[in-house]
């Protein structure tokens, strides 16, 4: 019993699930962020943006790894000057690995989320203005409780395929065990090792998990936020 | 209750040319105005810059006394009813009337009054612990309109309000609005673009096009005094008949008009800026134009008769107009498709519109009609 409490199997999923946490709350602020930004702004490069900003969900995850091994790394741009101001390193951490995961992840939480605000009826935020709310009290009392179905869908989404991330967080983060190595990395190295019995219990555990999330996506699927 | 006052208003988007301009507008305290025009022509963005949802690009809105140009839409005294009844549907039809008023800071007790005394005004009392998506499109309507009536606005805007219910609904809620307007005596502004709503609502009718005012006036004024070839075209359903000719003599109280392809025709208007040889068109309504075999002025072949129970439209293409001309003729008369007829036209029923589309006054009193 205690054998089976003490598997790295455990370790594996607690940081994978931490990685995928911190990665999804990244993608919140930013995927609603530039969601809203997009439904709603009117400024030339529109288009190009969008494109830009769907281009993780085509993109093999080690060519996006690779870029951000060159931007975060300690010669690059943004690592250098993360090392000199505040010493900060991003590259094999588990805060690399949310970082690649997040990137990975980040169109699923930005489609649905543009998708959702557009949706959104414009006259009832005027009304909402006519009535006498803020700014501030229309997005958080009229807009986001309508679009909110439609995002949590998409975070749900962006969740599990952060918790699967394989490729761009090879490439940032490495695969330390028990401080980098996530389930799939873990998985990966047991079948390289020849630990079978490792392997199987990493797959199901990854497996269940991976369906749980899918069937909650599915009851918050946008397309029963016309329903209601 | 309050007047509002347009003065010199315009709007222009960015560094674009201005897409209205010139709109001076003086509604009375309790009015009834409607605001009516084809789609594009600015109604709605002028009520929106009249809610406040929309900048005002140049000259001043006064509501009451008091320049409201920069002032907030909540603050502007106004209420406002949406096309698409701008319901929360994640709030019951309680929670959605008495929304503004929790907003004002008004206490429990004050909002129940206010919420209750609407829902019974509307006929909605039993309907009040539903979400919106259990409703039909006019119980929707009327809880748009409570929400409204719980803000005792000074002015009423209704943009559009009527546009997406079915025909039948939209008879009903348009005496609805009526009866509303005689309880309330607030002054009211309605946006439309179904002249029918306009004429049976309005006490005044004001006629947009391309982001300009083109007559401002009560229905009667507009129907048989249209200033333009526009406002006779787009006020009275079917349409205006426009026959082309030139005039051929001018004295004080008439001027005569030789018919393209067609008679000699008697207007009865006061000339002015016209002179004989010039293009002009005469207006006639389809309830005005007579079928006449023995002197007919007019010749054209009938294409299409519409059947209406008591009374047909006959659709005729004529050489002296550049649209079928339209008749109203008594349903006991018969009239074959492709049979060639003829029309006349008593003097004192014609409008003259000169080649610029602008109407000589008319000089027959208005009891004549």
């Amino acid at each position: 019993m205690t054998d089976w409490m003490n598997d790295p199997a455990w370790t594996a999923l607690g940081l994978s699930l931490r990685v995928a946490g911190c990665a999804t709350l990244l993608n919140l602020l930013l995927g609603v962020g530039v969601g809203l930004l997009l439904a709603r702004g009117r400024f030339p490069g529109r288009n190009l943006l969008d494109t830009l900003l769907t281009l993780p969900m085509v993109m093999p995850p080690t060519v996006l790894g690779y870029y951000l091994l060159t931007l975060l790394g300690r010669r690059g741009p943004l690592g250098g000057w993360l090392q000199e101001q505040f010493g900060i390193n991003l590259i094999f951490t588990w805060q690399g690995a949310v970082i690649a995961a997040a990137l990975v992840a980040f169109p699923l939480v930005y489609k649905p989320a543009r998708a959702a605000f557009e949706a959104v009826d414009g006259q009832l935020e005027q009304a909402g203005r006519v009535l006498g709310i803020s700014e501030i009290g229309i997005f958080f009392r009229i807009t986001l409780p309508l679009a909110w179905r439609g995002i949590l869908a998409g975070l749900l989404l962006a969740f599990a395929r952060a918790l699967g991330e394989f490729g761009a967080t090879l490439m940032v983060a490495g695969s330390i065990p028990g401080k980098t190595q996530t389930l799939s990395v873990a998985i990966y190295e047991a079948v390289q090792a020849g630990q079978d019995d490792s392997a199987n219990r990493l797959v199901l555990v990854t497996s269940l998990v991976c369906m749980l999330v899918l069937l909650l996506a599915g009851k918050l699927a946008p397309g029963r936020v016309a329903e209601r | 209750m309050a007047s509002v006052n347009l003065r010199n208003v315009s709007k222009r988007y960015g560094d674009n040319p201005e897409v209205m301009r010139d709109i001076n507008l003086d509604i009375q305290d309790g009015e009834f105005v409607v605001f009516v025009g084809p789609s594009g022509c600015g109604k709605s963005t002028l009520l929106r810059m009249i809610a406040g949802l929309e900048d005002i690009s140049g000259g001043d809105l006064l509501i009451g006394e008091d320049r409201m140009n920069a002032v907030p839409p909540a603050k502007r005294g106004i209420a406002m009813v949406f096309q698409s009844y701008a319901l929360y549907p994640h709030m019951s039809l309680y929670d959605n009337m008495a929304f503004g008023l929790k907003l004002a800071g008004k206490s429990k007790s004050e909002i129940d009054a206010a919420v209750r005394k609407a829902a019974s005004i509307l006929h909605i009392d039993h309907l009040l612990d539903r979400k919106p998506k259990a409703l039909s499109g006019g119980q929707r309507q009327r809880v748009a309109i409570g929400r409204a009536i719980t803000r005792e606005p000074k002015v009423f805007l209704f943009d559009e309000p009527l546009s997406n219910l079915d025909a039948a609904l939209r008879v009903k809620m348009r005496l609805e609005f009526s009866r509303l307007h005689q309880d309330l005596k607030t002054t009211m502004i309605y946006v439309t673009h179904d002249q029918v709503e306009a004429m049976t609502l309005a006490d005044k009718i004001v006629v947009l096009s391309a982001g300009r005012i083109e007559q401002v006036g009560s229905p009667k004024t507009l129907y048989h005094h249209p200033a333009n070839r526009f406002v006779a075209g787009f006020i009275g359903s079917p349409k205006m008949n426009f026959i082309d000719g030139t005039v051929s003599a001018i004295d004080a109280e008439t001027v005569t008009v030789q018919i393209n392809n067609g008679g000699l025709q008697q207007v009865c208007v006061a000339a002015s800026g016209i002179k004989p040889g010039d293009a002009v068109s005469i207006g006639v309504r389809p309830e005005y134009l007579q079928l006449d075999s023995d002197k007919p002025v007019i010749k054209a072949t009938v294409s299409t008769v519409e059947g209406l129970g008591d009374f047909s439209y006959i659709y005729a293409a004529s050489a002296s107009a550049e649209e079928p001309l339209i008749s109203r003729i008594p349903d006991a008369l018969e009239v074959a498709n492709g049979s060639a007829v003829g029309f006349s036209i008593k003097p004192h029923h014609c409008h003259l519109f000169d080649s610029k589309g602008e109407a000589m006054p008319r000089t027959t009193p208005r009891t004549q009609h």
